[in-house]
């Protein structure tokens, strides 16, 4: 790979160890892929978290000195004091946290502690080149804005940040962003459950490889567009896609395919989704907890779980959590709506992702959550996926069905 | 008993020098699936399932699952010294490139002949990524 004069002098350890460390591994990466150089990117998005690895790889960086060169937004981990003042979370993984939330900060990162940075932390624009790990966040951010980037490792987009760089390769590069599965879609989308089934069915019929879809008619909203990034990639591994027309990059299907013939073409009936609907309800009857926000709910959910819990009271035997960022909890409380919901017996808590180990008290219960990625994570004995408002109505009466 | 030593070039990702028994799987490889104390393989339908992959030179077409997972699950096995010494792959991508980097193991790919029909389970295999070399020993009949 082509290397400038100053990537070299960064190598040779020249502007210190943490910052060596960050260009090495782009190197590495760059190598792999034959990529000719390096480009310049203007954010990033570091998806830490309270593991081990990561915790390693952010204080070798901080301690060698290295601070984020670009803005550098991170992912939740969790509201250490919140769970705290509830729970015993174990010693050693509450420290592992503090640890990781701490080095971060000294690393120069934005402490958004958000998996949807990209509505109010760290904001790409149309063509921006940049470095977002997160799995949910990387199609978001390559399809419905329009910037450019990989599906990056935690550690490889904290990297970019530090060096303001990322190997050019992958969808940097014009042709790889070409369509590969044509979608016909050949169902009425309705809501955003809609698009969580959608995300998740696609996901698990295509795997690997950048959709393109037909039949889809209506603008999808921003929670729509989240909730089908985040749920394919639970499934299936989708850093790009297009609603030709109504995402931005291309205005015809055939535009999305830069002329190529799709390797594959599948369509999606209300039979399918009723279907993956049906796989992801596990179980019924009485429950212990309801899980939402994964991924974090924008203002515009928080209002609907206040509207839908406005003067009823949560079952006593029902733990109801929301997670957002506290970005969102700010306008939330300032709207009323963080009112509302506590009143009712419900949390709403910020900075905290639901594969983290401060859910250890729920670890053999049994739920309800609107999302398929929550249920994936197995931190919990069952979490049955069912739209928002059952949720709310199952913590109300304590069961489902 | 006479032995048979073969030198290919290969590509080097991660550098660095890695020797021990070659382990060779057909399948992806997720680091998560094994039991991070000693290395063997806890994925049930997974072809090495029960073999262990300490110390030894690894042969695997890619990784797999998600970036989170794979990170951590080789960082484990490295925490407790059991990770491999080595890694000859056919497809890279991102994750496994940060997680080889993160445990500081040899990672080549590129090699002058297929690795799945050069190495067996067993062999002796050398790698010396700064040098780009693969060198195997067979064991001769």
């Amino acid at each position: 790979m082509y290397l400038t004069r100053e990537e070299k002098r960064i190598l040779d350890g020249e502007l210190g160890e943490g910052t060596q460390k960050a260009l090495e591994l782009l190197v590495a990466i760059g190598d792999a892929y034959d990529a000719e150089k390096m480009i310049p990117i203007s954010r990033a998005h570091a998806a830490s978290s309270g593991q081990e690895g990561d915790l390693y790889f952010v204080e070798l960086l901080a301690s060698g000195g290295a601070r984020c060169r670009v803005p550098t937004s991170t992912n939740p981990v969790y509201d250490i004091k919140y769970f705290d003042s509830l729970f015993e979370v174990p010693k050693d993984e509450g420290e592992v946290a503090r640890r990781v939330m701490e080095a971060y900060k000294r690393i120069g990162a934005i402490l958004s502690w958000s998996c949807i940075p990209y509505m109010a932390e760290n904001i790409p624009l149309y063509g921006e080149t940049v470095a977002f790990s997160e799995s949910s966040a990387t199609p978001y951010v390559n399809s419905v804005i329009g910037a450019k980037t990989n599906r990056e490792a935690a550690q490889s987009a904290l990297a970019a940040g530090i060096i303001g760089k990322t190997p050019k390769y992958g969808l940097h590069i014009k042709e790889n962003r070409r369509g590969t599965h044509f979608v016909k879609v050949e169902t009425l989308l309705k809501d955003e459950f809609d698009y969580t089934l959608l995300g998740y069915y696609v996901g698990k019929r295509i795997g690997y490889g950048i959709p393109v879809f037909s039949g889809i008619t209506r603008q999808p909203s921003t929670e729509e567009f989240i909730n089908f990034c985040a749920m394919s990639n639970v499934s299936g591994a989708i850093s790009m896609f297009y609603i030709p027309g109504l995402t931005v990059e291309a205005s015809t299907v055939e535009e999305a395919f830069q002329g190529d013939t799709p390797k594959d073409k599948i369509s999606v009936t209300d039979r399918d989704l009723k279907q993956a609907c049906e796989e992801l309800q596990t179980a019924s009857g009485k429950i212990d907890f309801v899980m939402l926000g994964c991924p974090h709910y924008t203002l515009k959910q928080v209002e609907e779980v206040a509207r839908l819990l406005n003067g009823k009271k949560i079952h006593k035997d029902v733990a109801f959590w929301l997670c957002t960022s506290a970005t969102t909890r700010l306008l939330a409380e300032r709207n009323g709506y963080v009112d509302i919901i506590e009143k009712s017996g419900g949390h709403v808590v910020v900075d905290t992702c639901i594969d983290e180990p401060c859910w250890i008290a729920y670890k053999n219960q049994v739920g309800m959550t609107d999302s398929p990625k929550c249920a994936y994570y197995r931190r919990f004995k069952e979490a049955i996926v069912g739209r928002r408002q059952d949720c709310v109505e199952a913590a109300v009466k304590g069961k489902w069905r | 008993m006479t032995y048979l030593e073969i030198a290919l070039k290969c590509h080097k990702i991660i550098g660095g020098y890695g020797e021990g028994e070659a382990l060779v799987s057909h399948e992806p490889i997720c680091f998560y699936l094994t039991d991070p104390k000693t290395g063997i393989v806890r994925e049930k339908s997974h072809e090495l399932a029960g073999k262990n992959l300490a110390n030894k030179v690894l042969i695997f077409p890619s990784g797999k699952a998600s970036s989170v997972v794979q990170i951590d699950g080789l960082f484990k096995l490295a925490l407790h010294n059991v990770a491999p010494k080595a890694m000859i792959v056919k497809d890279v991508e991102t994750v496994l490139v940060v997680s080889a980097f993160m445990v500081k193991v040899p990672l080549v790919d590129r090699l002058e002949k297929d690795p799945f029909e050069v190495i067996r389970t067993g062999d002796f295999v050398k790698v010396d990524a700064e040098k780009g070399i693969v060198t195997v020993t067979k064991q001769k009949a």
